[in-house]
């Protein structure tokens, strides 16, 4: 069971109020932020900005950075170039793939409003 | 318009998915009445030019190497009621997976059946490398390709289901084809109806990675809980004749299909959401509403689309040389310490000629960056590691290295290591290219 109750004015990972799955061509990667529930939304287009996911990715050296909004999807997706050491075919990391990097997007501290406070398991999954 | 609802199931996402997952698929179609097909996804980028090599090692081979035993449980059933089966485990050998299915049909008793081959894709084949371009459009040369396959569209495949196949073979096909195919089919579509073709390669974006729309690939427990996972039911699209359409899964399976899993598919390896590139439409899905309908039922509305692209992407597989690996284990008191200390040795013992990357798994691995700056910056203490070290080389001899160095830690490294594992292995390399469509000839062959 998820315990974690947000203080008010505390960050909390993104992970508490989105999710996502990576995909990847050659060296280009793309991740997904979809939001749990419609009104986290804005929080993800206010916070979650290009040049915050650009910093997460700093040691791999993205050339390019592109966010695309999908307000019907309540969703981003995160465009996110030469960042995967060559991909799949061509790189020496574990996953060349890049498929783990969801969860690197998803650490990332975001404020949550007060009202928000008591996310938990029932509001998230379904 | 000639039917009322088509479904379209999925019966493996890749090379390597759940044997057992299509069988409830094509149960749940007989089910469900009505025009149906299954599809088989199982070529990725490397998957042609590996099936290239083993096709001239033995001539009979370099077909999907599962083939048999993906469709053994359910061709019987699809010839019975009508199911048409298309995939694209021809790979580079579609003539070879033919005659294969006709004997493994000869062999389950299976009523006769017209199995169809798809080709033109293999561009190697044709003589076409010559016309390959750039992204720009400049043309490209390639030094001995392994491969050179065009991502061909839905309409040969659709031919094909005219021609009254019950099994569809291909090669490299853009993978929504498998289900756009028997949509157009059935529903008398025109590929020249971008919408329709929009709405239908949705669908097919869909289906193709199989579990990864309805439960699998997305489990995180406590946020998103996944009933009987080891049981996932694969998707299955019910599609209108107005392109409108539902998603949902087979029945008496564990999984689940929701707006959450299905808005993770919608965006799997799309990058631009406004202009997805496929042989048979540009799709845009910015405008895709979904509505839960039912338990494990989702309404998807709203993918529009663009005219074709002039230009078919190619994938060029190539030699890649030599990956090597090897990794030990440290544990307890001081593991991270001696585990830095194992990489510093192997280090200065491969020397700076080589290509090589060293990560400690439980610190920084997967996250890491080959020049090791990520793992430089944890600063945890976990008390069980594992040391890897990967090489790269076009000399087998210099990538095994990885593995006799890691194997020397046994007795020449710090305290305390143990479980050695290392492998090398050979590469494929593959690049993105573009052929004008009009280069490219098509052709539907009926082998039985």
């Amino acid at each position: 069971m998820n315990e974690y109750r947000p203080v008010p004015g505390t960050e909390v990972p993104l992970h508490r109020i989105a999710h996502g799955r990576t995909g990847d061509k050659g060296n280009r990667l793309n991740v997904s932020v979809i939001a749990y529930r419609p009104e986290y939304f804005p929080i993800l287009c206010e916070q979650v900005t290009e040049e915050r996911v650009r910093a997460l990715f700093a040691h791999r050296r993205p050339t390019a950075v592109r966010r695309y909004v999908l307000p019907n999807l309540w969703a981003l997706n995160f465009v996110i170039d030469d960042v995967l050491e060559g991909g799949v075919n061509d790189s020496l990391n574990l996953d060349g793939h890049g498929k783990t990097h969801s969860f690197l997007v998803l650490s990332l501290p975001v404020r949550v409003p007060e009202e928000f406070r008591t996310i938990k398991e029932e509001e998230t999954a379904r | 318009m000639k039917a009322g609802t088509v479904f379209v199931g999925c019966g493996a996402g890749f090379s390597g998915d759940r044997l057992d997952a299509a069988l409830p698929v094509v149960e749940s179609l007989v089910r469900r009445g009505g025009p149906a097909a299954i599809m088989f996804e199982t070529l990725g980028e490397r998957t042609l030019a590996l099936a290239q090599l083993a096709r001239l090692s033995d001539p009979d081979r370099g077909y999907e190497p599962l083939l048999e035993r993906l469709l053994a449980p359910v061709l019987k059933p699809c010839l019975q009621n009508r199911i048409a089966i298309l995939g694209n485990f021809g790979a580079a050998n579609p003539r070879a997976a033919a005659r294969a299915i006709v004997a493994l049909g000869r062999k389950l008793g299976c009523p006769s059946m017209r199995v169809a081959v798809i080709t033109g894709d293999d561009l190697i084949e044709a003589g076409l490398t010559g016309d390959l371009q750039d992204e720009a459009g400049k043309p490209l040369s390639v030094a001995a390709p392994l491969s050179a396959n065009a991502y061909l569209g839905a309409a040969p495949l659709a031919e094909a289901m005219a021609a009254g196949a019950d099994v569809i073979v291909t090669g490299r096909v853009a993978d929504p084809t498998l289900a756009l195919a028997p949509f157009m089919h059935h529903h008398g579509w025109s590929p020249d109806d971008c919408n329709l073709m929009a709405s239908g390669t949705l669908a097919g974006h869909l289906l193709e990675c199989g579990a990864q729309v309805s439960g699998g690939y997305y489990a995180d427990p406590g946020f998103k809980d996944v009933p009987d996972p080891h049981n996932i039911g694969f998707p299955i699209v019910a599609m209108q004749p107005d392109g409108s359409f539902t998603i949902g899964k087979a029945d008496n399976t564990g999984g689940l299909v929701n707006r959450h899993t299905v808005t993770e598919q919608i965006l799997y390896e799309i990058h631009d959401p406004a202009r997805y590139l496929t042989p048979d439409v540009v799709l845009d899905v910015t405008g895709v509403s979904l509505a839960e309908r039912a338990a494990n039922e989702v309404e998807v509305s709203g993918a529009t689309g663009a005219p074709r692209p002039e230009r078919l992407k190619v994938t060029v597989g190539f030699d890649g040389g030599w990956l090597g690996e090897g990794e030990i284990s440290y544990a307890g008191p001081n593991a991270v310490g001696r585990a830095r200390l194992a990489l510093d040795v192997v280090r200065k013992r491969l020397g700076p000629g080589l290509n090589v990357r060293g990560d400690i798994i439980g610190l920084g691995s997967v996250f890491n960056d080959d020049g090791g700056a990520w793992l430089e910056r944890q600063s945890g203490l976990p008390g069980d590691v594992r040391v890897r070290i990967a090489v790269m080389s076009p000399d087998k001899a210099e990538a095994d290295r990885a593995g006799e160095e890691i194997l020397a830690l046994y007795t020449c490294g710090p305290a305390g290591g143990g479980g050695v594992r290392s492998s090398t292995r050979r590469r494929i390399a593959t690049t993105s290219a573009f052929i004008r469509r009009e280069k490219v000839r098509t052709a539907v062959e009926m082998v039985s």
